[in-house]
């Protein structure tokens, strides 16, 4: 390769290196704004500011949803496992608002460590499959067979 | 090896290999396209929890997916004319901009339009919507910053240290849903281990994607043709070519 032309194969690579590098660095200092919502396990911890508006994400765990028989507001607990963080809603919740299911839900942490929501959008996970092949994979989890 | 990398700087035989590429790729590209896109819509099982609305998937991902690699072709093009000083490698810097935007734009409707019966938004600053949307400016700003300068030496310069500079953006689009803690969910295609779409949606999507890429060629081919065409339609062989049509 010609002398100039590799010294310009040279500026090219920097350029793109030092890019990354800058605007990585950039993106590692700011990591915490980043992230959409906190986890129950940094609410649980103390590391979500109180009566500011945030976003809590996690499970509904199973059998937490307690539906209100006067009004639109819904009780639910949202897990990662490792905490759980209690949630009220007013509101019309998303279709595919579900026990076991993934949820974002934005709103004021107050001092009962309770979540009072303004809006809850339900978080879709990465699996696809027809209804029948979900129902295979129910009644042969339910049998105790591994598929 | 390098005969051909040369030969790939004279605009008579760019524009002729290109044509005559394109007479057999674009109907390929628009056959995969067609049976891709009806495979899915029409002839797919819904999904066990969203129902039909899963079927944008059909779009969105390839839309994606070829928005992003459209980026390194822009790149990479940038590079080689940064490097060899080479005009046909600006002309396809140029030509991969506006497809680009066009995907990148065509994505993030898509996703949009399935975000509202989905999570029940139409947009949220997630890491991954809010980079694609970066993407989006980085190809029109791509695009705008070639037409702010009147030297096109200078403009393509320019365009080339920005599209190189973004090419940072396309590892943060793609690994942001594994980085961050987002709405976006993660891939369902996975390279390494069983992807997570059931394989009876994941044959159409795959024909997507590939059609995609089919027709992503395609585009930036003819449009590679036009500009060449417009650059050198002052010289013998574009007049002689005009004069035998």
């Amino acid at each position: 390769m010609h002398p100039v032309r590799k010294q310009r194969l040279w500026v090219v690579l920097s350029i793109v290196l030092f890019s990354t590098v800058a605007i990585g660095l950039a993106a590692y200092a700011l990591r915490g704004n980043i992230n959409l919502f906190y986890p129950p396990v940094d609410v649980a911890a103390g590391k979500a500011p109180l009566a500011t508006p945030i976003r809590v994400g996690g499970m509904v765990v199973e059998g937490s949803v307690q539906r209100s028989d006067t009004t639109l507001e819904t009780r639910f607990t949202v897990t990662d496992y490792q905490a759980n963080v209690e949630i009220v809603y007013e509101g019309i919740l998303p279709d595919l608002f579900a026990e076991g299911e993934g949820v974002v839900a934005s709103g004021r942490l107050g001092a009962d460590g309770v979540l009072q929501a303004d809006e809850v959008l339900a978080k879709h996970d990465e699996n696809y499959m027809p209804p029948e092949v979900a129902e295979a994979l129910k009644n042969s989890a339910t049998a105790g067979v591994t598929p | 090896m390098w005969t051909f990398f040369h030969k790939l700087g004279s605009p008579p035989w760019l524009y002729g290999i290109a044509g005559s590429i394109l007479r057999w790729l674009l109907p390929i590209a628009v056959v995969a396209l067609s049976v891709g896109v009806v495979w899915g819509l029409l002839y797919t099982s819904p999904d066990f929890r969203q129902g039909n609305s899963y079927r944008i998937i059909y779009i969105h991902v390839p839309a994606s997916v070829v928005a992003l690699a459209g980026y390194y072709v822009m790149a990479i093009a940038g590079a080689v004319s940064l490097i060899w000083k080479m005009k046909m490698a600006d002309i396809a810097m140029l030509a991969a901009a506006p497809v680009g935007a066009a995907l990148t734009f065509v994505a993030l409707l898509t996703g949009s339009i399935w975000g509202k019966p989905t999570w029940g938004t139409w947009w949220v600053w997630d890491a991954r919507i809010t980079s694609m949307l970066i993407l989006l400016f980085l190809y029109l700003g791509v695009m705008a910053l070639y037409e702010a300068y009147d030297n096109k030496a200078a403009a393509a310069r320019a365009c080339a240290i920005l599209a190189l500079v973004g090419t940072v953006n396309i590892p943060i689009i793609y690994k942001s849903v594994d980085w961050w803690y987002s709405l976006h969910q993660p891939a369902s295609i996975k390279f390494t281990g069983e992807s997570t779409i059931d394989p009876s949606m994941l044959y159409p999507l795959l024909l997507c994607i590939v059609s995609f890429y089919l027709l992503f060629t395609c585009v930036l081919l003819a449009n590679m043709r036009v500009e060449i065409l417009r650059r050198e339609r002052k010289t013998g062989w574009v007049r002689r070519l005009v004069g035998e049509s």
